[in-house]
């Protein structure tokens, strides 16, 4: 990408790391798309009550090229799954995904022909928010576990590609999903 | 429970009620809202009906509620006879005299006049409800499409609300094709607002409208198979992965 591609692994890039994250998470911004009533909440979240200018994050871009977030905010229909694939494929990299609602998670009601059973089975989700809909204060609190944990921790570098092939080779020896047992999570 | 009781002061009830006198009688409606005399109609037949529904459901399955022993008969209302009351039979007769036999029957059901068309004669009737200076039935509100697969012969139905602005009216116009052969013609030449209500009733229906600008998909993708609202068509419905879990989707979950 960069210059931090050619910084050797170590100390120097971890803090180099350290601090990307911590100006990416400052610099956040969800893309304009909404998609059912949970979109009603997602606008909730950027008003005055709930005011996410609080942390700088009222903004929702107006195009995918300047966006870093993608949030399912609602059911994704058989039509609109390749448009949702498309807005996320326009997104630069680094980007993120939040499943917002249980119908972005799993389908929720919604199991019939018309509604694909959650946003996983399109784009790769990093946070799931539970409800019907969730109230605009469990987004903001999935925002800030996202910033905190998964934002700001992405590794950069030698450590990114070495995150790549750990993610893949965990997923090659993961048991199928119906099949993990231990922790909900 | 003997001292009078103050308008108003709570009732309290000393002694359960057994006296079946006591139970409410039937609601009092608002004096406007009795049904007018004048507007009901002399009924030729008596309702058949084309099916009987049992259990909440279509499916069938068995389930936990008390619903399940429903049993609800499917019934068109009845035809209606002349006269029909306030302006109802201006427009009936006006119509008869504009086309030739236009009518397969008419029901007038809670106040509300229904035209039943042959298909064939259903653009002329549209143009002559729209021009006509008596019955100016300006306005398409909606096209409906309707699947009645217990009805041979009839199974799709398609129904049209218009309304006349300048007289303030409403009625409704039906009609109706086998499915075998699902094709209406189209009313968009008359009506341009039908344009996207016949899109729809084709997507969701399949009822082909011939001479319609361009019958494609409106709600379902392009490239879709099968018409969504038919009562055969299936609901859908995949197993959901869930960590440590499958659940199956609804039809085929167990019953109770």
């Amino acid at each position: 990408m960069g210059i931090e591609d050619k910084i050797p692994q170590g100390v120097v890039l971890t803090t180099v790391e350290g601090i990307f994250g911590w100006m990416r998470q400052a610099s956040f911004w969800p893309a304009t798309f909404g998609l059912a009533c949970c979109a009603i909440e997602m606008m909730a979240y950027g008003t005055p009550r709930f005011d996410a200018g609080r942390w700088g994050q009222e903004v929702f871009r107006a195009s995918p090229r300047q966006a870093d977030l993608m949030i399912i905010s609602g059911r994704v229909s058989q039509k609109m799954a390749p448009v949702l694939r498309q807005v996320y494929d326009q997104m630069p990299n680094p980007k993120w995904v939040l499943a917002m609602g249980v119908c972005a998670s799993s389908g929720g009601m919604f199991n019939n022909y018309a509604i694909v059973q959650g946003g996983d089975h399109l784009v790769p989700v990093d946070m799931y928010v539970p409800g019907c809909p969730p109230r605009p204060d469990m987004l903001i609190d999935a925002m800030w576990k996202l910033r905190k944990d998964i934002v700001a921790k992405r590794p950069i570098g030698q450590n990114e590609l070495d995150a790549y092939e750990a993610a893949e080779t965990a997923a090659l020896t993961a048991p199928a999903t119906h099949e993990m047992k231990g922790l909900m999570r | 429970m003997s001292d009078p009781k103050l308008p108003g002061e709570e009732k309290s009830i000393d002694k359960p009620v057994m006296d079946p006198e006591a139970s409410p009688k039937a609601g009092v409606e608002r004096e406007d809202a009795q049904p007018d005399p004048e507007l009901t109609p002399a009924i030729i037949e008596a309702p058949k009906p084309i099916a009987v529904k049992k259990g909440m459901w279509g499916s069938g399955t068995g389930d936990t509620s008390g619903y399940g022993r429903i049993v609800k008969p499917v019934e068109w209302p009845a035809p209606s006879a002349p006269p029909y009351g306030s302006w109802f039979d201006g427009v009936h007769d006006r119509l008869a005299a504009l086309v030739a036999d236009p009518f397969i029957k008419v029901v007038l059901d809670r106040g509300e006049l229904t035209f039943h068309i042959p298909r064939a004669k259903l653009v002329e009737v549209m143009q002559a409800l729209r021009d006509d200076a008596q019955l100016r039935f300006e306005f398409c509100a909606s096209v409906s499409g309707v699947h009645y697969p217990q009805a041979a012969g009839e199974e799709l139905h398609v129904v049209y609300h218009l309304q006349s602005m300048t007289h303030n009216r409403r009625l409704r116009v039906e009609t109706s094709c086998p499915e075998a052969d699902a094709h209406v013609p189209s009313i968009v030449a008359v009506y341009p607002a039908a344009d996207w209500h016949e899109r729809e009733a084709w997507d969701m229906f399949g009822i082909i409208f011939d001479g319609h600008p361009h019958l494609t998909r409106i709600l379902m993708p392009d490239d879709w198979v099968g018409h969504p609202q038919r009562k055969d068509y299936p609901l859908g419905g995949i197993p959901i992965e869930y960590k440590g879990t499958t659940v199956p989707p609804v039809d085929q979950r167990r019953s109770y």
